[in-house]
């Protein structure tokens, strides 16, 4: 009331603004607290993760004079003698403080088997006979090579798009240009598209084993439901390591699945479910289960069972009942749970890592992998940095269709 | 909330801090886990830490040289010793993760068997990669690991170990290839082939293990009808749990377990004293009484009790036909060898 | 409910049909919860039924065993810390968004939501390299504010659904009787929004006390939690010590929920 009275009068607004003042400074010196704690746990880890994908200063902190030199080298392939001297400077300096391996790493990674190039380069720099052209190719023609160069050149660039393109099996072509990564070294779209429709695969289950419980459970009685919806919260509640320590028991060769199966007649051998899609299906079914089902039934509670009666009595048949009256005041929460489900198993980590196969690890897996073990930070973060796009441009879909907080989940 | 109830809590977290250990003086080390890592707690870093009076932090990885490497990529060490495998020494001193270690902290480097005392990591034990079967489901069971490649004979799954090394060289043994020259034409781009056409008859009954605790674990359950494994990995729950578990020994693969000290270590002093500790004969031989593996230093093998002799990989029985794992080769080729194994596998 | 009056008999084959599908996605999503309780009495060290025996081994091993015992107080000084933090900023968050004088409400809530949806792996990569510049990586403090953001969304939510139910009205009488707005908030408010403030509480904790992707990350062996420790268990010892620790973990999780619905339905 007062807000449309004040934006007819500006006089009036002014003065409503500045009655409220109090009451806004209040309220967000309450939020102040955790926004900062969020600000600093999240956002800022992430937004300095996510600049690694641009930014890689290996090449540029571990050769200064190649990239002065280089600067003004205006060749474009094998540079002159002055980008060689100043190269042997930098390996030799590197090699004192024990950095060579970051640009031998560097290159190895782009160009395998270059490390040990490198490192003898680096070995057989001397201070009193700087590395000449010459010198060096007599020594190893790897220096030769204008590959080895064009990586050098391009390395040598701290604000880089070579790691975000390397994410989607692209890469800066030698001749200029962009252009696809060489058959059989590009393996981002396909973790990408598996990441997606196993995602897809859990949310359909899901919604299949989850839609006909949630109905039931929103139908029954009171008390009846409520004891029922607490063995639904149980898993809910329960870690995600001891329910996948379960799943290893149960999908073993020799574990319970098999052993009910093979006593039901219903195989004649013994199964593989456990380190294959199979078992990663059944395990991340079983964990996203209740987030799915969740929110169609909070939905579903709120509808009023006379509407159906009325459909009834008007002479529907249950099917067209169903279809026209209930399912269109459902949707949204079959769509917020179904979308809460796909973003969540587009996070997923421990479970791939645990029953799944080699063939089914999904793009998380990846990220880790490669802080971890393979070192090529500015990689993960480009995978990141995909991934978080994908998973926000979904997030805000959910919240336009379901909007926040209406969801019961617990 | 009440600022009383503010003050609690704020004391409450502060003295839940408190309480934590005192981190005064204290030593991390990661090694691979299971029956191994059991073994050298009972044999090394209990007595060690009481001896010294100080706190023995454990990990299990198995790959500590790459965990050590992100954690010294972010300026974040926290470990003071990590486990190598022989396989891998050379590639990871080279690689400048570990220190190169001054002997003279630890002991002299001629006390060593040969090949025992590398530059930046120094042995802890001799083990064997042998085959194991479960005798209740492999009836007429193997005497040599080159079983695995006999599919006929013995038809089902086997497990192996996701690494290039080991597998290789029994490729080739395999496909007729001696063993004293498995590592010259192991050296040659068609021996590579050739060792990777033979893995690939039967890389469809594969199943791959990680972590040294699965072998016993994948024979327990039937998994699979073979498996490789580290002997003394098979031979704790035939001692200790009565399992009908039997190992194969012809053409086992001997190797040295390593240990070294990663840059950046934050205790190095006392990680030198571990490795002078260990590297002591009547420590070193105390290993045998928790796991049959031998000792490195040639005088400690009067500290291995006489019962765990016999099941020693050296033991005299079980080096009728076997390989010793050629550090210096894997140090050249494991880096090259292991992007196309991964690659194979990814096949 | 399920039937109508007038049910012919394919009504009620239906009905059958729809409450037997049920029962079976029931018992999927229940049963293998409890799978690791047998386990956790086998005398075998290995993880394989049948059973070769009763034994309290495995339960003596995580309750009397250093690496166990530290990892569990590990887990709960974290867990605690997180709790503390984040139910006690997630609350005045709460309150504060209540407010409909709130500027930038939609920009805060973004942020204030955003633990629910960035991928874990993402929050506990950024973390990691981001702590350990600040010497933050490896201390109980760094995984206690990296935990304390990830559960604060659960408190402000649950926190916010109990403030729905509050009349505003009852505190502008009590800052209208004279006191003081802290006082109104904890005589007047706080008593009403408890169990919301408790829930989300519960919720915190037991996102904490399982978190294991962050702590994995950011933790080094002088900070394992129990879920690490599980984790490392799983990957590279397979000792039924596991199905123990789990058994005990979903004891606690049993507890916990029935802690949380007793107080929603006080609510």
């Amino acid at each position: 009331m007062t807000e449309t009275a004040a934006a007819r009068d500006p006089t009036l607004a002014a003065a409503v603004r500045r009655a409220t003042r109090g009451q806004r400074l209040a309220a967000a010196g309450l939020v102040a607290p955790l926004v900062l704690l969020l600000v600093c746990s999240l956002c800022l880890p992430i937004a300095s993760l996510l600049g690694r994908a641009f930014y890689d200063p290996t090449m540029a902190d571990g050769l200064p004079r190649t990239a002065a030199a280089l600067a003004v080298d205006t060749g474009a392939t094998v540079p002159g003698d002055a980008a060689f001297a100043a190269l042997g400077a930098d390996l030799a300096a590197d090699l004192k403080d024990d950095t060579v391996f970051r640009v031998a790493q560097y290159l190895n990674t782009i160009l395998p088997g270059s490390r040990s190039h490198v490192l003898r380069a680096a070995r057989g720099a001397r201070a009193d006979a700087p590395y000449t052209r010459e010198s060096l190719l007599a020594a190893d023609p790897f220096w030769g090579e204008p590959d080895t160069w064009f990586i050098i050149r391009s390395g040598v660039k701290p604000f880089t798009s070579t790691y975000l393109l390397a994410a989607i099996d692209l890469q800066w072509l030698p001749t200029g240009g962009i252009g696809p990564v060489p058959p059989g070294q590009g393996i981002y779209r396909l973790i990408f598209l598996r990441t997606f429709l196993i995602a897809a695969a859990v949310t359909a289950i899901t919604l299949v084993l989850g839609f006909p419980l949630a109905w039931l459970l929103a139908t029954l009685p009171g008390t009846v439901a409520s004891r029922l919806i607490m063995l639904v919260l149980l898993p809910f509640w329960t870690s995600i390591l001891v329910r996948t320590a379960a799943w290893t028991v149960l999908l073993q060769k020799f574990g319970l699945l098999n052993d009910l199966l093979l006593w039901l007649g219903v195989t004649s051998g013994r199964m593989e479910f456990m380190y294959n899609r199979t078992g990663l299906l059944i395990a991340m079914t079983h964990i996203q289960l209740p987030f799915t089902l969740l929110p169609i039934y909070s939905v579903m509670r709120t509808i009023d069972p006379s509407q159906m009666r009325a459909a009834y009595s008007l002479g529907a048949r249950p099917v067209s009942a169903f279809l026209r009256v209930y399912l269109p005041q459902v949707m949204p929460g079959v769509m917020g749970g179904c979308l809460l489900t796909f973003i969540l198993c587009l996070g997923y980590f421990i479970t791939p890592a645990l029953v799944g196969g080699t063939a089914d690890q999904l793009i998380s897996n990846f990220i880790s992998d490669y802080i971890n073990v393979d070192l090529n930070w500015p990689m993960a973060a480009s995978l990141s940095f995909i991934l978080l796009g994908a998973t926000l441009t979904l997030s805000l879909l959910f919240a336009r269709l379901v909007g926040g907080g209406r969801v019961r989940i617990f | 909330m009440k600022p009383i109830m503010t003050i609690a809590a704020a004391a409450l977290a502060a003295a839940l801090l408190a309480t934590l250990p005192a981190a005064a003086d204290e030593i991390t080390i990661t090694s691979a886990g299971g029956a191994w890592q059991q073994a050298q707690h009972s044999a090394w870093y209990q007595p060690f830490a009481d001896k010294m009076g100080i706190k023995f932090n454990e990990e299990e990885s198995t790959d500590g040289p790459a965990r050590v490497q992100a954690m010294q990529q972010a300026h974040n060490v926290t470990l003071d010793l990590v486990t190598v495998e022989s396989a891998g020494a050379i590639q990871f001193c080279d690689s400048g993760v570990l220190v190169r270690l001054d002997y003279s902290k630890i002991a002299d480097r001629g006390s060593f068997l040969p090949g025992a005392a590398q530059d930046c990591s120094v042995g802890l034990d001799v083990y064997g990669n042998v085959l194991a079967y479960d005798t209740s489901v492999t009836k007429d069971g193997p005497t040599s690991v080159l079983a695995l490649f006999d599919t006929k004979r013995w038809p089902g799954k086997r497990a192996l170990r996701k690494v290039a090394n080991a597998n290789l060289e029994w490729a080739l043994m395999a496909d007729g290839v001696p063993p004293d020259q498995v590592y010259k034409v192991l050296a040659t781009p068609a021996g590579v082939d050739r060792a990777f056409a033979k893995l690939d008859t039967i890389k469809g009954d594969i199943i791959w293990w990680t972590a040294g605790a699965q072998p016993p674990q994948l024979l327990a359950s039937h998994e699979v009808v073979m498996t490789t494994a580290w002997n003394g990995r098979i031979q704790n729950p035939i001692d200790k749990e009565k399992k009908p578990f039997q190992i194969a020994w012809d053409n086992q693969i001997v190797e040295y377990d390593m240990v070294a000290i990663p840059k950046g270590a934050p205790h190095i002093d006392l990680a030198y004293k571990y490795l002078a500790y260990i590297s002591q004969p009547e420590n070193n031989g105390r290993l045998g009484q928790f796991i049959p593996y031998g000792p490195v230093v040639p005088a400690a093998a009067k500290f291995v009790p006489a019962e765990t002799l016999a099941k020693l990989p050296t033991a005299p029985e079980h080096l009728k036909l076997y390989l010793v794992v050629n550090v210096e080769f894997w140090g050249d080729h494991g880096e090259a060898l292991g992007k196309r194994f991964n690659a194979w596998l990814a096949k | 409910m399920l039937l109508s009056p007038y049910a012919t008999l394919l009504d009620r084959v239906r009905v059958f049909a729809l409450l037997a599908f049920c029962g079976v996605v029931l018992a999927f999503l229940v049963l293998p919860i409890f799978v690791p309780v047998p386990l956790s009495v086998n005398a075998e060290a290995f993880f394989t039924f049948p059973l070769a025996g009763f034994s309290w081994r495995w339960y003596d091993e995580v309750l009397n065993s250093t690496q166990w015992r530290e990892a569990i107080w590990h887990s709960l000084v974290i867990a605690i810390g997180a709790t503390l933090l984040s139910t006690t900023l997630g609350t005045l968050a709460a309150v504060g968004l209540n407010s409909p004088r709130l500027p930038a409400r939609r920009a805060i809530l973004a942020i204030l939501m955003a633990p629910l949806v960035v991928p874990v792996v993402i929050t506990a990569v950024g973390a990691y390299l981001f702590y350990a510049r600040l010497g933050l990586a490896s201390t109980f403090t760094g995984i206690i504010l990296a935990h304390a953001g990830v559960g604060s969304p659960f408190v402000v939510v649950t926190v916010s659904a109990s403030l729905t139910h509050f009349d505003d009205a009852l505190f502008r009488a009590a800052l209208i009787c004279g006191a003081r707005p802290l006082t109104a908030f904890r005589r007047v408010m706080l008593p009403l929004i408890l169990p919301g403030v408790l829930s989300g509480a519960a919720f915190a904790f037991v996102g904490s006390f399982d978190e294991l992707v962050i702590s994995m990350f950011l933790a080094s062996a002088q900070q394992r939690t129990l879920p690490m420790q599980m984790y490392v268990g799983l990957r590279e010892h397979l000792s039924p010590a596991i199905t123990a620790a789990a058994t005990l973990m979903m004891s606690l999780s049993i507890v916990l929920l029935i802690v949380a619905d007793r107080l929603r339905s006080r609510r």
